[in-house]
């Protein structure tokens, strides 16, 4: 077999990583019937052949609960990365080009986000909002658009002072124009880039905020929740209520980046000798 | 036509060197004028104040006796770079480079010997004399009334400098395109003017 | 004439690059393609090529500076012995100097003044730097700043302190001299000259002919990646001495001599002709043309083409 160049093994890495976490997503969606089923003939069972995962005290399936807590977590993911991105698009834009007032105002905000402890803000927004679902989302979404606003923000102001940006202008082409033509083409790899690798953040402060008791209630299947349960079982042996899930968590917030990073590979112009 | 920049000083912010200090020049649609300056001096940001890319501290840039801000869209006056390179978006093919600009002739690429081939490439797939051809294409669009040009052949080998200069002669002389040279090298500006002038 | 000592010796160097296409494929460019250029001791040889055709590459491949994905080949030998990458790390700084293209170079993190006598504070290195400051109308001031805080023109002549504040062997100079004043030029120029006058080996890569016949002793000709004639200065200064069609070719478009031109472009690296690359642009071009073209000894210089006599 003819050996792989660099962009062939990074496209392939990148189609792997989400070819997964699809999986995973709809895989937990479809089993979540399963995941809440109860079987007290089976519970506290290792793990076996049979539940990979092992079984918990109420004899709920563990492979299933984690695959479905897990697709909960991704679909929070996206849309609070989603939201998140936007706004930091909308924000870097604004700052970048309406003027000097508009730009110390945003830097601002974004130095004051910054400043304090996500973790600590995102609990307080949740909180705010009332926990659960809409609390999680609204809580990550505000909290984590800042450093991709800020790259935005650059990269336009980088862009506007750009001699060919410049020449496009006395070249009769309208500010839209310009803007279609010059700066999405550039803006938008760094965009999407930036939003991949904003959910593995999204995830890991859901399920922080979960396992702290200010996200998610305790009925949903969300990862958070089944590590925080896992822990009063965790000193009587039942090893295994903690250890998988966390290992999947880790796992879906890896591929995540790995998914990020080799896409950035692909679109970056300057990284193309991989 | 007549492009003419009156008592134009500048400096960057507030507290670094003067570049330009009242500096006048006219210049008509027929003449090809050359100015001789020596690198540093100025002559790059004299060009982008006569071209409209900046605004002087003081004096003005007028075109026919309005000043030239007044005229939108494209603009009459159009400047070809030294270095071709940062003129070009690199994330668009050469096609539509050149399509950014006025309607073009057939003619004028053809003049430039610009290859078809090379309209499918990528600006860092060329080398800069390629490049710098391109350039001076579109600044040659059918409204352009003056050219300026600042060093534009300075980084190219001698063969190309004197292909692209007998090329933008002949061009500017058959369609009444005012020209403003600019170079440190007077045996260039003796070969390519009709009169040359010292900016300091 | 006594034969002085052979400094830098480079024997069909080249230099390419991995570069991906669109999509997946993936496409080796020779950049330079063989390169032949030899320095002694006390002599200055400009390496002249137009911008863009790959030879500020040349110094970085000495200097062993290139990117991660260029390859390196043919032979430096740097006095008389191979130069490894464990001589140019040892060599680099003290005996090979280089004057970079840009501040990209410097430390950003250090002031100009420690940073060009690195870091050495006895009062003879400073009061040294200070006339070599002196000499470039830099303020002393400048050693305070950091190289952000410099302008073009400071930038360039700061660059070229470094090369003599030391007492190098070779020094090797990328295009030292766009964006200065033409009487800064001249001088940087004239110091380079004496740094050669003093028995050092200048190496100088420049886009600029008139420049280089100015100061230089010999001129190598680049072209589309290879060396294609290495002659005298005083060999420019008739058409009929010049010994490659491409050199005459440049001579004839020298504004003062007539600034004729031939048709044509010098070709990007990715679409060279076989055999000679300035074929397709030559009057003597026939069938051999397009084979190997050895370079070769012809009237005291050297010449890369079948025709020439």
């Amino acid at each position: 077999m003819r050996r792989m160049n660099g962009r062939q093994k990074t496209a392939l890495l990148f189609g792997a990583a989400v070819i997964f976490l699809v999986l995973v997503t709809i895989a937990g969606q479809v089993l979540s019937e399963a995941a809440m089923a109860t079987d007290f003939s089976r519970k506290d069972r290792p793990p076996c052949p049979e539940y990979l995962f092992g079984t918990d005290w109420m004899g709920r399936d563990m492979f299933v609960r984690t695959l479905t807590g897990l697709s909960m977590s991704i679909r929070i993911g996206l849309l609070a990365a989603g939201v998140s991105s936007l706004l930091a698009l909308f924000l870097g834009i604004v700052s970048a080009t309406m003027g000097r007032a508009v730009d110390s105002l945003v830097t601002w905000v974004i130095d004051l986000v910054m400043g304090i402890p996500h973790i600590l803000l995102l609990i307080l927004i949740s909180y705010a909002c009332g926990k659960g679902f809409k609390g999680v989302v609204i809580g990550v979404s505000l909290t984590h658009w800042t450093s991709l606003a800020r790259l935005i923000r650059g990269e336009v102001l980088q862009l506007k002072e750009a001699s060919y940006i410049k020449a496009a202008g006395k070249l009769g082409l309208s500010p839209w124009q310009i803007a279609w033509k010059h700066m999405v083409p550039h803006l938008f790899p760094q965009f999407l880039v930036g939003l991949i690798l904003l959910f593995p953040h999204a995830i890991l402060h859901e399920a922080s905020i979960t396992f702290l008791g200010f996200g998610l209630s305790p009925e949903q299947p969300a990862v958070g929740v089944i590590l925080s349960e896992s822990m009063q079982y965790l000193a009587m042996g039942k090893w295994w209520l903690a250890l998988f899930p966390g290992l999947l968590l880790v796992l879906t917030v890896a591929l995540f980046d790995v998914a990020g990073e080799s896409l950035r590979k692909l679109l970056d112009p300057g990284s193309a000798h991989v | 036509m007549i492009l003419e920049a009156k008592h134009i000083s500048f400096r960057y912010g507030t507290d670094s060197r003067q570049i330009l200090n009242d500096f006048s020049l006219k210049l008509t649609c027929e003449e090809r004028v050359g100015l001789i300056a020596p690198s540093g001096s100025g002559k790059t940001t004299f060009c982008k104040i006569l071209a409209g890319y900046e605004k002087p501290d003081e004096g003005e840039v007028l075109l026919d006796g309005r000043p030239l801000s007044e005229y939108k869209g494209y603009c009459p006056v159009q400047m070809i770079w030294q270095h071709p390179e940062q003129v070009v978006n690199p994330r668009l093919c050469m096609k539509e480079v050149l399509a950014e600009g006025d309607h073009l002739e057939q003619r004028i690429a053809e003049g430039l010997g610009i290859e078809t081939d090379w309209l499918n490439r990528y600006p860092a797939e060329l080398s800069g004399g390629e490049l710098q051809r391109f350039c001076i294409a579109r600044a040659l669009g059918e409204r352009t009334r003056f050219v300026l040009a600042d060093e534009i052949s300075t980084m190219l080998d001698l063969i190309t400098q004197s292909q692209i200069w007998s090329f933008l002669i002949q061009e500017v002389e058959k369609r009444g395109i005012g020209l403003l040279a600019v170079s440190h090298s007077t045996p260039l500006l003796k070969q390519v003017c009709t009169r040359v002038e010292d900016l300091e | 004439m006594d034969k002085k000592k052979v400094i830098l010796e480079i024997k069909n160097l080249s230099i390419s690059f991995q570069q991906y296409d669109k999509g997946f494929g993936r496409t080796e460019l020779d950049v330079i393609r063989d390169l032949n250029v030899t320095v002694h001791e006390g002599e200055m040889v400009a390496v002249v090529g137009s911008s863009g055709s790959g030879k500020s590459l040349l110094a970085h491949g000495i200097l062993g500076i290139l990117p991660y994905n260029g390859v390196i080949g043919g032979t430096i030998l740097y006095d008389g012995g191979e130069l490894t990458r464990k001589r140019k790390e040892q060599l680099r700084g003290n005996e090979i100097v280089l004057v970079p293209q840009s501040v990209a170079f410097l430390d950003p993190l250090m002031k100009i003044g420690p940073q060009i006598r690195k870091g050495k504070k006895d009062p003879e290195s400073k009061e040294k730097l200070n006339r070599i400051f002196e000499s470039y109308h830099l303020k002393q001031e400048v050693q305070e700043l950091y190289p952000f805080e410099l302008s073009g023109g400071m930038n360039r002549r700061v660059l070229v302190s470094t090369a003599m504040m030391g007492n190098p062997r070779l020094v090797i100079a990328d295009e030292p001299t766009p964006g200065l004043h033409m009487k800064m030029v001249r001088r940087v120029m004239s110091h380079f000259r004496e740094l050669a006058d003093r028995g050092a080996g200048v190496l100088l890569i420049t886009h600029d002919l008139e420049q280089a016949l100015e100061v230089a002793d010999r001129v190598a000709v680049f072209y589309a990646g290879t060396t294609v004639e290495d002659a005298d200065v005083s060999d420019f200064a008739r058409e009929e001495t010049l010994r490659h069609p491409y050199s005459r070719a440049l001579w004839r478009a020298l504004p003062q001599n007539g600034f004729q031109f031939i048709g044509g472009t010098q070709p990007y690296v990715k679409d060279l002709p076989e055999g000679c690359p300035f074929g397709p642009r030559c009057e003597q071009f026939c069938e051999a043309c397009r084979g190997e073209i050895p370079y070769r000894e012809l009237r005291g210089g050297k010449v890369r083409c079948l025709c020439a006599e």
